[in-house]
């Protein structure tokens, strides 16, 4: 079958897909988008998390003809999306339109944060959104398998919450698998990522 | 396979009746683990993603009506004051992501006694309704479970919505999981109060082929009530009703060993949670218990 | 067609990081962290190639059968089949592959001996197709009975599981179905015994865990112009996989080109091939590209496991707390193939005693051949299971001898010069008494933590998380310590080596390193390390990392914490080596202008070469203008070891010591079994932390592992069939970020005079002394026994 959708807002077309490919398999497979990881297939580990229409799915559990007509951001499209959503303000990006406002967070939310780590130059010329940055800076990631799906999770999370408690943070991450961070320095990426965007509001 | 899209109920009824094996899918999150391990291969794909009426609620004089494809975490987030135990098992729902597509619709058509929303249905009181090109029916939720993933439905029919009555007491619910988050249950136990009967109802989870009540449990318990006068004098639960209450929905249940757990665990469970929460629910109607459960529903 | 090929999208590429200072001891970022969190960077499973097929195997769903026949006609004629390969199929006289026994089967060979064993191949044009393909293939099984255990395996008529076996350990094990046994024999036990006043027996059990890794086994194999083959693929050691590749295929090993793609985590369970073979075999056969890509059913199937253990100790100790000798009998499961299970039995009988001084011991460990699934590496190897036994023992003998189980532990811990009950002499820093100190001092977390200000319960923090199971009801805290030793490095006389290569060229103007490695990065920041050592050692700011690969000399397994002593020494001799190559340069050049070429220490710093006393005499850049770069290829070695004395145990086996302890507080919810863990301290001497950012997360990362199988990790096998019940992520529950407490470390860096820059291998160590930490608190909560792990609820509430 076909199955036509808008991808980090660019239309696209997928042919002769079978009838029980997920959208992450014609987002990895067709689409030459392998940034979503497939590291469960059965909903189990968030390694797959993308925004369908906004809202934070895991994209091996959507069929993929599911999606005809929608609108999907993966972590390819993330950076792109946040600055979009910084441009339009609160709701303009996001899909739901359910998006909270943004509020002011004090930098003792950072509590634990003390990565001295300052210069990441691989990034040159790359645009990252806040949660990405703060993933690097903070040494969320080591193997990386589980980013993108917590990046898009975490992005979600501070759209709705720009001011979370650990509790928070813990229960919107928890079905994000991580094998080997121990969360820690997550919960630090997340943390500092609340904070930065509470010193720029 | 074949993917079927129907743009409307009707045409997801019509293709239904035209191919009674076709698989409805809508939230993916049970079927698609199935497709993606290779466990079944449906001949047909029915999409309800595009049925919107399906995820719509309507929040009634006496009974709330929750469409099918309603996600859980609409449930959780809007119906907390209705349907305060549905919301509760609702946020017990594996991940957020799984909760932002999964819905009763899916609980009820897998009909696993381990669903989450089963056993607050059934303390709740609830009716299933279904509906074909023949017509729509309710089906009691007392009715419903009719064997080991096995449902009342007809194999033209889907299941359009769950009318749940509106809470007019105290409700809770809790499953046993050997993870503190995203798991599956190893049992669970929903306790519904109904201050306007005087009555109270159960449920029980993966703890018997089919999501079942605890009856003898719950006849125990409203015979008490009303002998000591409870519903009118407020007076704390003894320590010795609610232990019996316990030992009942203990006794009610009719469990397995499997790789989850125990059948003897399972029993011991559900005893300690119906306990726990009869003490839970009892102290909310009493008033005089300002605990809010932040993060729970 | 076929011959005309591209290069495949996710072939790894340089990353290069500039960094003014960024040398050792700063917590740099990972020069591929932007890459991993943009989606670019390529993992083994994002491999794409123009044309290709996907891979699929067919396994076995029973334990242990005779192949009575195949057919594999119906598969083959399926539109979209491409190949169709079993046993008979197989291109060279070379048909089993092996970490140091080769002695499992490519493809199964008219016998299965383990659930999952790969039976058959298909290559076809979609993943579908090639499932559907591999469901037709009908294979007869006749079932065999099952070895179990040992009472199975030992017994007069059990099955064996390798007939006629001729590998080196078979003429000392006492049956076939034993893959290696290791005394270790010191003083005297029999004499000891008598003067112990308190002694404690114990008989514990080590579930089976599983690495779970995130990136399930995948790669891309391209068939090559010469008939050889281009291999992506997730791996701990390129070179090893090359070894044992090479020669199933029929191929010397130059026309099996390896690179490393990006690697989904590891924990040992990549140390063993995979679908590596597999995917060659059928490039080969099509002469198409391959992917192929375990879903995570199979990924349980596609690598070893922890081995499961059965250990028996007994201890003595002396009124005062002096412990008087231990004998103990260490069983591991090593399933159907031998795979790394002689290295485990080897470090669990020469680390059986931990970390604390026993002049009397009596020790023997074995690996059994099972029906089981086959185990192998996962960290801690061998260490952990130990660990788990005799840690319980401690706080057991603490407890009748009324002491304080750290206390007890202080009094008997190990110091540098201890000797090992191999005869090794502790010869480094081994402060074990001063990391149980600093995690006992730590502050505890408040009390009834789940209560939120207006008298609620937050749930979140309470046993059962988001279950809202309790509000507080039947919850009690306990406390418990633990510590362990770990081995650095491959012991027992391997040749343990690594290789770097490193270039300094001269590109636009600026002095530039490129350093080159075969060592598999899976995600523990070795990149980020070798940039660090490049930058100290040769004052540059831009460090290029080179893609592992075989083109490069081997740098061993990414495993037994060795990478960062192992290849990072190796960067750091090269990079040595280059230097002295920039100096003399520098004398030819300059020599002349001033004397303190000749004389003066001369360092590289910040682009510059200076003496000792800070002179700057050169600039690199401009000393390295119009000259050829300079590319040097070295090899590393640690110092030797030698092999355990197959009867006594005696032998300078190890390079390194490690150690960690932990302080677990938990919270169980005792009607229910439920366990919360609030807070997991742990302390660990690193030696020299090269990159504190990342030390840390390897701590973390290693101490939420030991947490898992301590709550809740556990891969069941049905005693009966021998069939795995729990394959999916759904029953093999790993925590979530609402099981991991926090977890704050202290590190001590207390040199060790043999390892470069002094470090202390550190990966595997937190492992150890996390799980038996946790089971020690939940002990403590509940005055249960508790001789399993993982600890399950029915354990708790007596409903077995």
């Amino acid at each position: 079958m076909r199955v036509n959708f808008t991808v980090n807002g660019r239309p696209q077309q997928a042919d002769d897909v079978w009838e029980g490919e997920s959208l992450l398999y014609v987002l990895r497979e067709r689409l030459g988008l392998p940034g979503s990881k497939n590291a469960c297939e059965q909903g189990e580990c968030g390694s797959c998390t993308v925004r369908l229409d906004g809202v934070p799915v895991c994209s091996c559990l959507v069929a993929a003809g599911q999606v005809e007509g929608r609108d999907v951001v993966t972590v390819e499209g993330l950076a792109d999306f946040a600055r979009k959503r910084e441009e339009h303000g609160h709701g303009g990006a996001c899909g739901t339109g359910a998006c909270g406002s943004a509020a002011g967070v004090s930098t003792d939310e950072a509590q634990r944060w003390s990565a001295k780590g300052t210069d990441s130059q691989t990034g040159e010329g790359v645009e990252l959104s806040g949660i990405q940055q703060a993933f690097i800076d903070a040494g969320a990631v080591q193997c990386g398998f589980c980013t993108p799906g917590l990046l898009v999770q975490a992005d979600a999370l501070l759209e709705q919450n720009p001011d979370p408690t650990d509790q928070d943070i813990r229960e919107a991450l928890s079905g994000n698998l991580c094998r080997c961070t121990g969360y820690e320095k997550i919960l630090d990426a997340v943390r500092l990522a609340a904070a930065r965007q509470g010193e720029a509001v | 396979m074949d993917f079927l899209r129907p743009a409307s109920w009707e045409e997801a009824l019509a293709a239904k009746a035209e191919y009674p094996t076709a698989v409805p899918i809508a939230g993916g999150t049970d079927i698609m683990v199935e497709i993606n391990f290779d466990h079944r291969r449906p001949e047909y794909l029915l999409d309800l993603n595009r049925i919107a009426l399906l995820r719509e609620w309507e929040v009634g004089e006496e009974v709330t009506r929750v469409g099918a494809s309603v996600p859980y975490t609409h449930i959780m987030e809007n119906l907390r004051e209705t349907l305060p135990g549905l919301a509760l098992a609702s946020h017990t729902v594996a991940s957020p992501q799984i909760r932002n597509r999964g819905g009763v619709g899916g609980n009820l058509g897998c009909a696993s006694p381990a669903g989450d929303s089963h056993p607050a249905l059934l303390a709740a009181g609830a009716e299933v309704e279904v509906e074909s090109v023949r017509g729509t029916r309710m089906i009691p939720i007392d009715e419903f479970y009719t064997g080991v993933k096995r449902n009342a439905l007809a194999a033209d029919e889907l299941i359009k919505a769950v009318h749940v009555k509106n809470a007019t007491g105290p409700q809770q619910y809790s499953k046993v999981g050997t993870r503190n988050a995203m798991v599956i249950a190893v049992c669970a136990f929903g306790l519904a109060l109904h201050p306007e009967t005087r009555t109270v109802r159960t449920g029980i989870g993966s703890a018997a082929p089919t999501p079942i009540r605890a009856k003898a449990a719950e006849e125990f318990l409203n015979a008490a009530l009303e002998e000591g006068g409870f519903w009118d004098n407020g007076k704390v639960i003894t320590p010795s009703i609610a232990k019996q209450f316990g030992e009942l929905a203990s006794g009610a249940c009719n469990p397995i060993d499997d790789v989850r757990g125990t059948a003897k665990y399972r029993r011991h469970a559900v005893g300690i949670m119906a306990r726990r929460q009869l003490v839970w629910t009892w102290e909310q109607y009493r008033g005089t218990n300002g605990r809010t459960l932040e993060g729970a529903a | 067609m076929a011959n005309t090929r591209t290069t495949p999208s996710g072939t790894p590429t340089n990353v290069s990081q500039k960094h003014a200072q960024g040398g050792i001891g700063e917590s740099t970022l990972r020069p591929d962290g932007t890459l991993k969190v943009t989606g670019e960077f390529a993992y083994s499973s994002d491999m794409w190639h123009e044309d290709m097929l996907w891979g699929q195997t067919l396994r076995s769903p029973v334990a242990h059968a005779e192949i009575a026949g195949i057919d594999i006609s119906e598969a083959l004629a399926l539109p979209g089949v491409y190949s169709v390969l079993t046993y008979a199929d197989l291109p060279a006289e070379m048909k089993n592959y092996g970490l140091e026994i080769q002695d499992t089967p490519v493809l199964a060979n008219g016998r299965v001996r383990h659930h999952g064993e790969p039976v058959a191949l298909v290559a076809a044009d979609h993943p579908e197709t090639a499932r559907r393909a591999a469901a037709k293939i009908k294979v007869d099984y006749r079932e065999l009975p099952v070895v179990t255990d040992e009472a199975s395996a030992l017994a007069p008529d059990a099955p064996l599981l390798h007939e006629g076996r001729d590998d080196h350990h078979a003429g000392h094990v006492p049956h076939p179905n034993i893959v290696h046994r290791q005394p270790i024999v010191r003083g005297n036990v029999e004499e000891a015994r008598k003067r112990a006043d308190v002694i404690v027996e114990g008989e514990y059990t080590f579930g089976m865990q599983d690495q779970a890794f995130l990136g399930p086994e995948s790669g891309l194999a391209v068939p090559g112009e010469d008939g050889g083959v281009d291999l992506y693929v997730a791996t701990q050691w390129l070179h090893s996989d090359l070894r044992q590749i090479a020669p199933v295929l029929g191929l010397p090993e130059e026309k099996v080109r390896m690179t490393l793609s990006g690697v989904g985590g590891a924990f040992g369970g990549r140390e063993d091939i995979s679908m590596q073979i597999h995917a060659c075999l059928l490039a080969l056969a099509t002469n198409k590209p391959v992917k192929m890509v375990y879903n995570r059913f199979e990924s349980f199937f596609g690598h070893v496991h922890r081995h499961p253990a059965k250990l028996y100790y007994e201890h003595g100790a002396t009124k005062d707390g002096k412990l008087t000798h231990m004998k103990c009998r260490i069983v591991l499961d090593g399933g159907a193939y031998a795979s790394a299970s002689p290295a485990v039995v080897g470090n669990a009988s020469s680390l059986s005693v931990g970390p604390y001084v026993v002049d009397d011991v009596d020790i023997e460990a074995v690996a059994l051949y099972t029906n089981n699934p086959p185990c192998g590496a996962m960290r801690g190897f061998g260490a952990v299971q130990a660990c788990f036994a005799y840690e319980a023992q401690m706080d057991r003998l603490a407890a009748k001898l009324g002491m304080d189980p750290v206390e007890f532990r202080q009094l008997n811990a190990m110091e540098q010069g201890t000797i090992m009950p191999t005869g090794q002499v502790v010869d480094s820093p081994a402060p074990v008494a001063e990391l149980l100190r600093r995690v006992k001092a730590r502050p505890l977390p408040p009390e009834r933590q789940w209560e939120t200000a207006g008298e609620g319960a937050d749930v979140r923090a309470l046993p059962g998380g988001l279950s809202n199971t309790t509000h507080g009801e039947g919850v009690v805290r306990g406390v418990g310590y633990a510590v362990g030793i770990k081995n650095v490095g491959f012991s027992e006389g391997f040749d343990d080596y690594s290789t770097a290569r490193v270039r300094l060229e001269v590109i636009g103007g600026e002095a530039v390193a490129m350093v080159h490695t075969a060592m598999a990065e899976v995600g523990q920041g070795g990149v980020t390390v070798h940039a660090q050592i490049a930058r100290t050692e040769l004052g540059v700011t831009h460090v290029t990392i080179h893609p592992a690969d075989t083109q490069v000399g081997s740098a061993g397994s990414t495993s037994a914490s060795r990478q960062t002593y192992m290849t990072g020494g190796a960067v750091k001799n090269t990079c040595e080596a280059v230097r002295e190559k920039v100096l003399e340069i520098g004398r030819r050049k300059n020599g002349s202008y001033h004397p303190a070429w000749a004389t003066a220490e001369l360092l590289l710093e910040g682009g510059k070469v200076v003496t000792d006393g800070g002179e700057v005499l050169a600039d690199i850049a401009e000393l390295l203008e119009g000259e050829e770069p300079i590319d040097l290829e070295l090899e590393f070695r640690h110092r030797p070891t030698v092999a355990f004395d197959l009867v006594t145990g005696q032998g300078d086996g190890h390079v390194q010591y490690t150690f960690a302890a932990h302080r677990a507080v938990v919270e169980v919810d005792t009607e229910l079994g439920l366990v919360k863990v609030v807070e997991l301290a742990c302390a660990q001497d690193v030696g020299k932390a090269l990159n504190p950012l990342s030390v840390v997360g390897q701590i973390q990362g290693g101490t939420t592992q030991g947490l898992g199988v301590a709550v809740m990790e556990e891969i069941i096998v049905d005693p009966k069939t021998a069939k795995v019940r729990n394959p999916s992520f759904t029953d093999y529950l790993i925590p979530t970020i609402l099981d991991t407490p926090s977890i704050p470390v202290d590190y001590l860096e207390l040199a060790d005079p043999n390892a470069p820059y002094g470090l202390r291998g550190l990966g595997e160590a937190p492992t150890l002394s996390s799980t038996p930490a946790v089971l020690a608190a939940i002990r403590a909560a509940t005055g249960l026994e508790l001789a399993k792990t993982p600890i399950r609820p029915e354990a708790l509430t007596g409903t077995l």
